[in-house]
């Protein structure tokens, strides 16, 4: 699809169906008419695109009224908010919510650290697995079993965090499935849930268990798009499945490894609150609380609004610095990231 | 070079030993995947005498009922459970679907009025997430605390749907809206009857990522619903399965007779809440291998 919309608008290019991954920033401005526009044509086209704002209606209301709004709501976090009186009424006081951040409140440093150490261990042990799972399952011989794994391995993504804990209680728990066999051979029970040592390993096993046969489709359908010219002429020039694997294979997966790291980077500070929320009875707040559970607890439980706001907010506005870095970063690299570089 | 032994062409063949070794672990990953489900679905099925004798969990049924599903499907908190959930699912997905395609159908011709403020507002939703705090407030505020409409309003337009149907959209050829146009179609019959027939599997899958989001939020519930007559199957299984609470009578109301063992009451209230998704999942995947997703799935 190239060229104008009717004669008369813009010649920005479009995406071609690769709209998931690379969002194409909207057009800088309206592209000026062509020398040939007459002054009728022009206003058949506004009230065309008059039309098509009508369209846009009440999709950009929702939008505004459930997305914008609370993104001003913010604001309590410089009020000493009270939900009787209201935000209109409620006093300013300035930057003190902000105190917990800047004087390192206990419960506040806790589950910061606790979030800061998930987020590693998940990178570490949670992002290659999908890489793995899809480098196994795309030299698998025959398109029907690898259809059928494929499948299989992407079916929990599509289950609540709710379910996938509930299923990994009556799994591990103490009269789940392990314990169960574990008591008819008199091995004793292995107490997994609601032990805080083990915390951390459950978590990330459940998030393995969840979303590594997800991000094995997107891994998969790059590897499809390697061009299988590349493995017959490096086979040609003597090279080793290894080093077919290592110079052709993950080259062409690199893009896609950056994209969902920045993605990953800028959620460094939200790991896992449903989940979490879900599971910190068992566990007792100290070992489990992450700031977003933090901010729930401390906001929404406790009624302390506008500092659970501020942690909120301050929470936020890191996590869009560090996409945004990341971005930059991939595009010093050479990398096109999260969109493209005009 | 034909190597049957390999599924990529010009990539040297596997070593035998490898190959085994890979089927292998792909196929204990297929397992750890399948074995839960299966043990949760014969527990459910199981009868009290084989629960009680595992102590448990059981792999596999050796007197299968159904006894657990009567008794909490018997008019309880359930079945009043189940009904909030297809409800919010169907009226939520229905209403997503016309405000997304909509939407996405007003923002793909760049350069209309309005377009580029629009599509900003829609890409930077995506950037700047508001908090829990701030979005419960406004719930409050909007009196929606125990309405329906607080599990639906919130979560109606998904910027990432949006930006998949408008690219599908975009990629339709510009002749047909121009011969719709000359027949005379306006807008809004263009989108209904050149537009979305054409883009029928897109639609099909966005709303299938609705339906199942729907069905599967359970944090808004649980924000929104203090009435528990009001709450949604990921709420009940949070409360009877994941917090353990003790099933009595008043949830499964079995008038008189004995309630089957609480394992397999849990285990039949998982079933039910994992299987509109296990309903929805083959249609799923048959556009997602279509390469409907893959498609628009750049690597």
């Amino acid at each position: 699809m190239t060229g104008a919309w009717h004669g008369a608008t813009s010649r920005t290019p479009r995406t071609e169906g690769d709209g998931m991954t690379t969002i194409e920033r909207p057009a800088r401005r309206r592209a000026p008419d062509p020398a040939g526009a007459t002054g009728r044509a022009r206003r058949t086209r506004t009230r065309r695109d008059m039309a098509l704002f009508w369209f846009v209606l009440p999709g950009t209301a929702v939008l505004l009224l459930f997305h914008y709004v609370p993104l001003l709501g913010n604001v309590i976090a410089f009020q000493d908010y009270q939900p009787f009186i209201g935000i209109a009424d409620s006093r300013w006081v300035g930057f003190d919510n902000f105190d917990i951040i800047f004087n390192g409140d206990d419960a506040f440093l806790r589950a910061l650290a606790n979030t800061l150490q998930l987020t590693l261990i998940q990178v570490v042990f949670v992002f290659p697995v999908p890489i793995a799972l899809a480098l196994l399952l795309n030299t698998m011989v025959g398109e029907r079993v690898k259809r059928v794994v494929q499948n299989i391995l992407y079916l929990p993504h599509f289950l609540s965090w709710v379910v996938v804990v509930a299923i990994f209680q009556q799994m591990l728990g103490n009269s789940g499935l392990v314990n169960v066999f574990l008591q008819a051979r008199d091995m004793g029970t292995w107490n997994i849930i609601g032990n805080p040592d083990l915390f951390m390993a459950l978590l990330t096993s459940q998030v393995i268990w969840k979303d590594a046969g997800w991000g094995m489709i997107l891994f998969l359908a790059a590897l499809s798009r390697v061009d299988n010219e590349l493995y017959e002429a490096s086979a040609m020039d003597g090279a080793s499945r290894m080093r077919q694997t290592w110079h052709v294979t993950l080259p062409a997966l690199r893009g896609l490894i950056v994209l969902l790291l920045i993605l990953r980077l800028g959620d460094a500070l939200s790991v896992g609150f449903e989940q979490i929320i879900l599971q910190q009875t068992a566990i007792g707040i100290e070992d489990s609380d992450v700031l977003d559970t933090y901010v729930y607890n401390n906001g929404l439980v406790a009624g302390q609004w506008g500092a659970s706001a501020a942690v909120g907010l301050v929470k936020g506005i890191v996590g869009i610095a560090l996409v945004l870095g990341a971005n930059k970063i991939a595009h010093l690299m050479g990398e096109e990231g999260i969109y493209k570089k005009r | 070079m034909n190597r049957p032994t390999s599924a990529v062409p010009g990539l040297a063949p596997a070593p035998p030993a490898w190959r085994v070794l890979k089927s292998l672990v792909l196929l204990a990953c297929c397992l750890l995947v399948i074995i839960p489900f299966l043990s949760v679905v014969s527990t459910s099925l199981a009868d009290a005498q084989q629960v009680n004798s595992t102590g448990g969990y059981v792999l596999w049924p050796d007197n299968p009922s159904l006894d657990a599903y009567r008794a909490i499907l018997n008019g309880g908190t359930v079945s009043r459970a189940m009904t909030v959930s297809v409800g919010v699912t169907l009226v939520g997905t229905l209403l997503s679907l016309a405000a997304t395609a909509s939407l996405a159908y007003g923002l793909s011709r760049p350069g209309s009025f309005g377009h580029r403020p629009v599509l900003l507002l829609l890409i930077l939703s995506m950037l700047f997430v508001p908090g829990v705090i701030p979005s419960y407030l406004l719930v409050k505020e909007l009196g929606l605390i125990n309405s329906y409409w607080a599990l639906i309003l919130p979560m109606m337009i998904n910027a990432f749907n949006v930006i998949v149907l408008r690219s599908f959209f975009m990629s339709v050829p510009r002749e047909l809206l121009d011969s719709a146009r000359i027949d005379g179609a306006g807008e809004l019959q263009t989108l209904w009857r050149v537009v979305i027939p054409l883009s029928k599997a897109s639609l099909a899958v966005v709303g299938l990522f609705y339906a199942v989001s729907y069905w599967n939020s359970f944090f808004q519930a649980m924000l929104y619903m203090n009435e528990s007559a009001k709450w949604p199957m990921q709420l009940v299984l949070r409360t009877y399965v994941v917090n353990n609470a003790t099933i009595g009578a008043g949830e499964a109301s079995a008038a008189g007779a004995a309630l089957p063992p609480s394992y397999a009451l849990q285990a039949a209230i998982l079933v039910l809440s994992v299987v509109p998704v296990a309903l929805i999942f083959p249609f799923l995947q048959r556009h997602m291998n279509k390469g409907v997703m893959l498609g628009a799935v750049k690597g």
